[in-house]
């Protein structure tokens, strides 16, 4: 299978929205037959951890980030509700609320969960490493994370990457 | 057409009906056919492309109303 196409991701990101392009990728890559590789450093490594509780959305500072409301009638769910940033920022539970909003979105929208994502990858073979630098950086422990997972550093990574089609920082 | 096996894709978002119908495929013969039935708009160029790229062939890619109908022979 020398022939066979390669996708290297790299996983910086620590947040729900975020753990999504690395798991799309590599889900529908390996399913078109490529062998797959994700690299999870820095914030990235929430995305290994066996609780991914701490994956959440953050619209503070992104503009970019629709508010809208899951939940009511059609007229109400398209209204785009422009907090500002200082009140974001002061209402305790902000993100959390954020979050839960964001997972109803999801759900009615038909798009898969992060734990769902991540599973399809893993029964696709998609290999998981874990950056050990920023596990011991972080304060983690090897149990924090999900099974399955291989730890190593920039050059574990190069050894793939360096013969891969693709590669992506994400 | 005949068809081996059904996959209801329907309500399912990007990348979920792929990767459904690869696993579904799994299962399958070399020369049976799957028919998808998908609704994410998203799903006749992706079908097309996963088709290309995969070896399988999709015999048939038709839409009706919201709902796209896919029929895809196994490599």
């Amino acid at each position: 299978m020398d022939d066979q196409k390669k996708l290297a991701i790299i996983a910086t990101k620590g947040t729900l929205d975020w753990a999504y392009p690395p798991f799309i990728l590599a889900s529908t890559a390996a399913a078109l037959g490529y062998e797959t590789q994700i690299f999870f450093t820095f914030y990235g490594l929430q995305m290994v951890r066996k609780d991914l509780s701490g994956l959440k959305v953050s619209p503070l500072g992104n503009p970019g980030m629709p508010m809208k409301m899951p939940f009511g009638p059609k007229w109400f769910r398209g209204i785009n509700w422009n907090i500002p940033n200082a009140i974001q920022g002061i209402v305790p539970g902000f993100e959390s609320l954020a979050t839960v909003l964001m997972k109803q979105t999801i759900a009615n929208n038909g798009v898969a969960t992060i734990p769902e994502l991540r599973e399809l990858c893993q029964e696709a073979d998609v290999k998981f490493i874990a950056c050990q630098m920023t596990v011991e950086l972080f304060g983690f422990e090897h149990s924090d994370f999900i099974d399955g997972l291989e730890y190593g550093g920039a050059a574990t990574f190069f050894e793939f990457a360096g013969e891969s089609d693709i590669c992506l920082f994400i | 057409m005949d068809f081996a096996k059904e996959l209801d894709a329907r309500g399912l978002n990007c990348p979920l009906p792929i990767l459904r119908t690869k696993k579904t495929l799994n299962e399958m013969a070399s020369g049976q056919v799957l028919k998808v039935i998908a609704t994410d708009p998203g799903s006749v160029k992706d079908f097309a492309a996963f088709a290309k790229q995969t070896g399988n062939e999709l015999l048939s890619s038709a839409e009706a109303g919201s709902e796209y109908t896919f029929f895809i022979k196994k490599k």
